[in-house]
């Protein structure tokens, strides 16, 4: 069997559809989660509140050590279970952007430590409340340089995105799987999953890197 | 929800954990010679050697890790090579994870100080004396906290090998909710066990560290190896 490319051509419409349909939109949902939730993470672990704080730290641990694929099945089981039956690409975005919240939460950590102490000194010595100071003063700075971080996560999200094959989101993989299975044909459309992968994960991640080197001489 | 019925599935449980172990294992090992192989090449002063080893790893980072396993079992044999699933599982993870893996090879590497490699040139070593007796040593602990999040990541990865047949721990997870029902209570403890030997590889790694490092002079205490650490994700975009 040698590559067939009329075949190729073929399948390439209903790959690419699934690709925009559900890849690039559980991509995108689940980082906007994740940057959001990952921030609320970070400062609750940065100004210690009581309870909070370890909880979420414990929270963060746990679901940074545990595979996606198990709290993929987790939620998809246990939220019917509690009343609350969702489709399968709200549990995917959950999971994908709570996942990778934890990972944000460090990053931005990292960031929130490397705004200097003079930084923070000067917030006081300006009699700032701590609301104006986190919004103004320290985030633009701390979120300004882990960027790149950020975008290499995202990268690296889109990538884990078909495990949502596992609660049977049809998205690309899924997707070119089934085709390569009714047509018997498993070569061109799981090769061209991959291709579309690595077309856009490739610039993207060279376009980081650009990003990055700015940042470091700006 | 009542976890009774699971002392029956106790056996089968612990088999799953075994595969997963097994498959980890042998998958890191897999990754380490890759790593390895194309992170030297990568170096490499000749451009076609670079050149090819560059487009290895970056095709292997930039595609997703699912599409390459189900290349490697559904596409592969159509081509007339076909290999068992648990060759495929250690083929696709050494691979990927190697590629992200032969990054931290060159990264370590070149993180070695100059003055070093002036060092080996004035003693006139050969270039593999170079590497093997003064660079790879002291690159050697550099690599491992970085190997050691890899090394997570392929364990969170691991149950994968489910779709491609393998009956991993998630695998017989997966026939218990499908014969006994109470899902979330099989996956509420698989959550657990899965977080115990990320534990138990994560201190693994540190003893390894620890003990690298006192090879180099530079000693850490019991505590400082046991002490819990969550794993840090690789800047784990292809390219």
């Amino acid at each position: 069997m040698t590559w067939d490319m009329d075949y190729a051509l073929d399948v390439l419409p209903p790959i690419l559809e699934a690709f925009l349909r559900y890849t690039l939109l559980v991509t995108v949902l689940a980082s906007v989660l994740a940057a959001v939730l990952g921030l609320v993470f970070a400062v609750v672990r940065r100004v210690r509140v009581p309870v909070l704080t370890p909880l979420t730290t414990a929270f963060v641990e746990f679901v940074r050590s545990t595979p996606i694929p198990i709290q993929l099945f987790f939620l998809f089981y246990v939220l019917p279970e509690a009343g609350l039956t969702l489709p399968g690409l709200f549990v995917g975005v959950v999971t994908l952007g709570v996942h990778y919240a934890c990972y944000y939460s460090e990053v931005y950590r990292a960031g929130i430590d490397g705004v200097p102490k003079g930084q923070w000194e000067a917030c006081t010595s300006l009699s700032m409340s701590p609301r104006y100071q986190w919004q103004h003063v320290v985030l633009p700075q701390a979120v300004r340089n882990v960027l790149p971080a950020l975008g290499n996560y995202v990268i690296s999200m889109f990538k884990e995105t078909p495990f949502l094959f596992l609660i049977a989101v049809p998205e690309m993989v899924q997707e070119a799987v089934a085709i390569g299975g009714r047509d018997f044909r498993y070569l061109e459309p799981v090769t061209i999953a991959g291709l579309i992968f690595l077309a856009a994960s490739y610039p993207s991640s060279v376009a980081i890197r650009r990003l990055e080197k700015r940042l470091v001489h700006a | 929800m009542s976890g009774l019925e699971i002392g029956a599935w106790a056996d089968e449980l612990l088999a799953g954990v075994w595969v997963t172990v097994y498959i980890t294992v042998l998958s890191a090992c897999a990754a380490v010679v890759v790593a390895f192989a194309l992170g030297l090449t990568v170096r490499m002063q000749h451009i076609v050697p670079r050149t090819i080893a560059r487009v290895v790893i970056e095709v292997f980072r930039g595609t997703s890790l699912l599409v390459q396993l189900f290349w490697l079992f559904y596409a592969l044999p159509l081509l007339g090579y076909s290999m068992r699933p648990v060759t495929v599982g250690v083929v696709a993870f050494g691979l990927n994870f190697g590629a992200y893996g032969a990054e931290v090879v060159r990264g370590a590497i070149n993180a070695v100080p100059k003055a070093q490699w002036e060092g080996t040139i004035a003693l006139n070593l050969s270039p593999y004396q170079r590497m093997r007796r003064v660079i790879l040593p002291q690159a050697y602990p550099l690599m491992i906290p970085p190997f050691g999040n890899l090394l997570i990541q392929m364990l969170k990865s691991t149950p994968l090998v489910f779709l491609i047949t393998l009956t991993d721990l998630t695998a017989v997870a997966d026939q218990y909710r499908a014969s006994e029902g109470n899902e979330g209570f099989i996956f509420g403890v698989l959550l657990v066990v899965y977080f115990v030997l990320a534990y138990v590889f994560t201190v693994a790694m540190r003893l390894l560290e620890a003990r690298a490092k006192a090879r180099l002079g530079q000693r850490e205490s019991a505590r400082e190896v046991l002490a819990y650490r969550g794993p840090m994700e690789q800047e784990a975009a292809g390219g």
